[in-house]
């Protein structure tokens, strides 16, 4: 039943919810009851001015009974209902179902939001406790403090005879570590205060180098034109608290303008005036190997294309060391990433391109463009070990092809069940 | 003259205090401080009994106790493992290591004693 026709159901509703009897609405609009229960039960089309005049007794838009629950509470409902699992919801009745009971359907998808809410705090909140270094490092420090208390106190607590020099250096030390302690314990409660906070409690120089790259929208135009000073830029950015953010940032920069260098920005629109967004066809016109394209058409983007493109850098360890973030493909923060990603075939084949088409296990499951290569970062030789720095352009796609490959996040927070690349259970399938 | 106990641990009041209640009960102690050189300082100094905290600069407590049971003048060595993390996996981490006791931060001066003699007898 589609949702036009199920006017007389969200009368019949909005009746129910007003405490009206049928036959007092019938009444009070001048038909009979038998007649409204054939409306209410969708039997007969309805319109025009009785239409107004049931919306008027029932104190609702005309609209809200014709139009019915917007599309945003239909479509929710059908991502609940994907999300289902073994359940099976009637898919065919949705439109019926949130005509019928709108407060029921709100309900349902205001419960799928929050869950929705959760599971992404859970998963920023479990890769934190799991495996950042900072509150590991905290939380040793912390531990080490307290023993070194316990054990000195028990000390002078349970020492009969003690000498006086012994005893002095056991208050001093005590005295020291509780300080640290102090220190230590005010320095963890500042930095959980941030932790469900995605941009809060930056630890690492690169973390800060990516705020900063997102607070500038990616877009450094007098830089690239080297109208500005790139070191006096990075000295004024307020994201980049460290000496190391502040040297990563310059380099990063530096990339960029030599970029832009090679592939100015108002040719790149015009080649992809010409041909779309072609990799190939820009590595041609610019004569630029595959990583400069990668990093070019994630910068130009944001200015240049659809949708912006995100782009994932990482280096022969897979250690991940540059992120330009892209809706609907999460990149952990602290954990390492989904073995399945085209970014660590790419490390597996160097020089050699490789293109897939992914989605994202989850509710969303949005499908991507992948474009991966690793290319060499030193000097090769006979006796000398290459070491590449792997890219990944990461393009939102319309709709899945046919072979698309599931990839994850991370396998923490997977619901990926049976992955050959799983590392470690998934909260979303085993549970904390 | 006691038995000889080497404990390998960073924090200096630790070692201070550990030192302290070790050697009022007879035994005798020396101490070292960092993971780079722990191994050949074991098999040098050839203790009785080892205290090895996990986390030490330079080296790991696990990655030096592997080599040490890879050795054949430490394979028999009682080890007390100290670490401020008691997960199930790093219990498990220390039995593969080869540990003979492991023990979590913070632990009280008694148990370290009452681990120390036990192993020691054993």
């Amino acid at each position: 039943m589609s949702r036009d026709t199920l006017t007389g159901s969200r009368i019949r509703e909005r009746r129910a919810m007003a405490g009206m009897r049928q036959s007092d609405l019938a009444r009070q609009v001048g038909i009979s009851a038998s007649y409204l229960n054939l409306i209410e039960h969708n039997r007969r089309r309805i319109g025009g001015k009785l239409l107004v005049d049931i919306a008027n007794v029932l104190g609702v838009e005309p609209s809200l009974l014709s139009e019915g629950a917007e599309a945003a509470l239909i479509s929710t409902l059908r991502e609940a209902a994907a999300d289902a699992g073994n359940v099976q919801p009637e898919l065919d009745r949705i439109d019926e179902f949130a005509g019928r009971f709108p407060g029921w359907a709100e309900l349902i998808a205001d419960g799928h939001r929050r869950i929705g809410a959760l599971e992404r705090t859970a998963a920023t909140l479990t890769d934190r406790l799991t495996h950042d270094p900072h509150l590991a490092t905290s939380m040793h420090e912390m531990l080490t403090m307290v023993t070194a208390i316990k054990s000195t106190a028990g000390i002078l607590a349970d020492t009969r005879e003690i000498e006086p020099e012994w005893r002095n250096r056991f208050h001093r030390n005590i005295n020291e570590d509780s300080q640290r302690l102090a220190e230590s314990s005010q320095r963890l409660v500042e930095y959980l205060d941030g932790a469900g906070d995605a941009d809060a409690a930056l630890t690492s120089p690169m973390e800060e180098v990516e705020v900063m790259l997102a607070a500038n929208d990616y877009r450094f135009p007098h830089l690239e034109e080297e109208a500005e000073d790139i070191e006096a830029f990075v000295k004024g950015q307020p994201h980049l608290t460290t000496h190391a953010a502040r040297k990563a940032a310059l380099g990063v920069l530096k990339q960029l303008r030599s970029d832009a260098r090679k592939m100015p920005r108002a040719e790149v629109a015009e080649v992809l005036q010409a041909h779309g967004l072609d990799l190939q066809a820009l590595t041609r016109h610019f004569r630029v190997s595959m990583a400069v394209v990668f990093r070019r058409v994630a910068v130009l983007s944001n200015d240049l294309l659809e949708d912006p493109a995100g782009l994932i850098m990482c280096d022969n360890s897979g250690t991940l060391t540059l992120r330009k973030p892209v809706d609907g493909f999460p990149v952990p923060r602290f954990s390492a990433a989904c073995p399945k990603w085209p970014l660590f075939q790419a490390l597996a084949r160097p020089m050699h391109p490789i293109y897939r088409c992914v989605t994202v296990t989850g509710r969303e499951a949005k499908p991507f463009h992948c474009y991966a290569i690793a290319e060499t970062v030193s000097a090769v030789g006979f006796t000398e070990d290459p070491l590449y720095r792997a890219f990944m352009l990461v393009i939102p796609a319309e709709v899945a092809s046919e072979n698309a490959r599931e990839v994850g996040s991370t396998c923490r927070v997977c619901p990926s069940a049976d992955c050959a690349g799983r590392r470690e259970p998934s909260i979303l399938v085993d549970g904390i | 003259m006691g038995k000889r106990v080497l404990l390998i641990e960073d924090e200096p009041n630790i070692i201070e205090a550990i030192s302290f209640i070790l050697s009022r009960d007879g035994w005798n102690v020396s101490t070292h401080s960092n993971g780079h050189d722990a191994v050949d300082v074991v098999l040098g100094n050839q203790p009785d009994l080892l205290i090895l905290d996990v986390m030490l600069p330079g080296k790991s407590g696990y990655d030096i106790l592997k080599e040490l049971r890879e050795n054949n003048a430490a394979q028999s060595l009682p080890v007390l493992m100290l670490t401020a993390r008691g997960a199930t996996r790093d219990r498990e981490m220390a039995e593969r290591a080869g540990a003979s006791r492991f023990m979590t931060k913070p632990f009280s001066n008694a148990e370290v004693l009452e681990a120390v003699r036990e192993l020691v007898a054993s």
